[in-house]
């Protein structure tokens, strides 16, 4: 059995035929993962007494003849933004890194539910702030098929934990590209699914209209198992959607004749040129299995990167907020008058990225400005959404890169923040207009870089999706 | 300049958060040039176009209330557990009003 490239299907086969156990299972991809992590840091720890508790009790489940679920034995990576109760929880920061959770998160109850097995905590940007993983206080995370390079963020230990074979697959957190970005770079499947699918019930907030948990997995059918079993309403977070979820396995057949693909031509101008070729090989793949690709404008485009960095830090300074030294663990020793612990607390716990976008995002929601930055973005924020609800009156899904470039080195773009958000251009328009949106494996550069194409389709139409991107992934491997 | 050290200062204050002298150097510069950037926002004419503060789907409601049920609470040893400084069931503070 090679641990690294078991997928749900195979794991299940095998746990049905009797060939592995759960437990076997759980403790050799610990063994592995452990021995794999010094090369890349994905993992910020292990959880190996939940991980095999789980498999024990699939284990018992299959004894009993009973079915142990769609996720059964599969070994899973979380993104260490997501409560594991009584697992530490660090969100990549120095102000939590002894905050133990109280309870679970929604989608951690849930794959456990469905026999997933949490292996442990994936390294991350601090507070999910960031592209490039080099924000988290426990250390910067390698990309596993360029150990100078980032793996992209801020999921980038997810990522590369499922591209290194140390997960079979990984939850994640998307806030403007945080799943589809390291996917592309670590050349594996990363989905944020519609806003509200996916309840973020046990989520650490950094922007509430924007963040969303979802799936990542080394094929389209694995992504796809696992929003199945992490999706739908919850009632513990309002913003979980009501909408019934349909069978996306059902919609993994191939059949793409006929569909009709959007190709935005503001995503295809600032291109490095090998990513630029790899898309247009990619098109061309998607047209062979008869699609009907056709260029579309997305006018709006160029106003997404300012649009969403003023949402999106005026929100996380209203979400950072709680973490003052009185609840959480970290207070800073420094601390005379209330108000001085406070602002010690904050300006010691806090790394640079998070510090920035607090104060910018304090600044735009301030006397004065509030209207000037925070509803004018809001109203190109609803502009940007109806680019998209336009082209999907026209087309069925959407075309694109998702990122101009592949994996920059560590180091490259941690001194220069602006250039650092410009990366995300092409996967934050479609967060803002809070669309099911992901990445697939398009194929690598000369020098063996992944390029990722995104995926985006209709609210709530994931099986859309799901269907270009399973076609497009077989015409690939065949 | 979109921004000053003064206003950086400001802001930080409203934020609470303590700022070495470097960090307000290099703050005010980040904040500067992302807010030049941010600018270009003003190109596009916005009239009469509601702010979106939530993803609308078209039909049904984005937001929905649980129904109103008593569920066990975490207990207070259980919310205390990661307190810097929990006493007598309560979180500790540095004192606020002197006797």
């Amino acid at each position: 059995m090679d641990i690294r490239s078991l997928s749900i299907g195979k794991i299940r086969d095998g746990l049905l035929a009797r060939r592995f156990s759960a437990v076997d299972l759980a403790q050799e991809t610990l063994r592995f993962a452990e021995a794999q992590n010094p090369a890349t840091n994905a993992y910020l720890q292990f959880s190996p007494e939940r991980a095999l508790s789980a498999a024990a009790r699939v284990d018992a489940k299959i004894a009993r003849g009973e079915d142990p679920g769609p996720l059964a034995g599969v070994p899973v990576a979380v993104k260490d933004v997501i409560l594991t109760k009584g697992v530490r929880t660090t969100c990549g920061s120095k102000l939590l890194a002894e905050y133990v959770p109280p309870y679970d998160a929604t989608a951690i109850a849930r794959l456990e539910e469905a026999g997933g097995v949490v292996l442990g905590k994936t390294n991350c940007d601090e507070f999910a702030m960031g592209s490039s993983t080099e924000n988290s206080a426990f250390g910067p995370v390698r990309n596993p098929l360029a150990p100078d390079r980032v793996p992209g963020g801020s999921s980038g230990g997810s990522a590369a934990a499922v591209a290194q074979g140390t997960a079979a697959v990984a939850l994640g957190s998307d806030t403007g590209g945080s799943i589809r970005q390291p996917a592309s770079f670590c050349g594996v499947v990363g989905v944020t699914p519609t806003y509200g699918r996916v309840s973020r019930y046990g989520l650490t907030a950094f922007a509430s209209s924007l963040d969303h948990i979802g799936p990542m997995a080394r094929t389209v059918r694995d992504a796809a198992v696992l929003l199945q079993t992490i999706a739908g309403r919850d009632p513990l977070d309002a913003t979980s959607a009501e909408a019934p979820v349909p069978d996306y396995t059902q919609s993994l057949d191939g059949n793409v004749k006929g569909l009709k693909l959007g190709l935005p031509r503001e995503y295809l101008k600032d291109l490095t040129s090998e990513t630029g070729d790899l898309i247009a090989a990619g098109v061309e793949t998607l047209r062979k299995l008869g699609c009907e690709v056709r260029e579309i404008g997305m006018p709006t485009t160029d106003y997404a990167i300012a649009c969403y960095y003023i949402i999106a830090t005026a929100e996380a300074s209203s979400n950072l907020a709680r973490y003052d030294g009185v609840r959480y663990t970290f207070r800073s020793q420094a601390s005379g008058t209330l108000s001085d612990m406070y602002r010690h607390t904050r300006g010691e716990g806090f790394g640079a990225e998070c510090k920035r976008r607090i104060m910018l995002g304090t600044y735009v929601l301030s006397a004065g400005y509030y209207d000037a930055y925070y509803l004018k973005a809001q109203k190109v924020r609803a502009l940007i959404a109806r680019d998209f609800a336009r082209a999907f009156s026209e087309v069925d899904a959407i075309v694109a890169p998702v990122s101009p470039f592949p994996a920059f080195k560590l180091g490259e773009k941690i001194d220069d923040p602006l250039a650092m958000y410009l990366s995300d251009i092409y996967t934050i328009t479609g967060s803002l207009a809070g669309i099911p949106c992901m990445s697939v494996p398009c194929g690598k550069t000369a020098e063996g870089l992944p390029v990722g194409m995104q995926i985006l389709a209709k609210h709530f139409d994931e099986p859309t999706m799901f269907r270009v991107a399973d076609a497009f992934e077989r015409a690939r491997s065949n | 300049m979109k921004i000053t050290e003064k206003e950086v200062r400001y802001v930080a204050d409203l934020a609470n958060l303590s700022l070495s002298e470097p960090e307000v150097h290099k703050f005010q510069a980040d904040l500067d040039e992302i807010l030049g950037h941010v600018e270009r926002l003003n190109e596009i004419d916005t009239t009469g176009v509601e702010p979106m503060a939530q993803v609308l789907y078209a039909g049904g409601d984005t937001a929905r209330l649980r129904a109103d049920r008593e569920r066990p609470p975490l207990g207070t040893e259980t919310a205390l557990a990661n307190a810097p400084q929990p006493g007598n069931g309560y979180f500790k503070v540095p004192k606020v009003i002197e006797r």
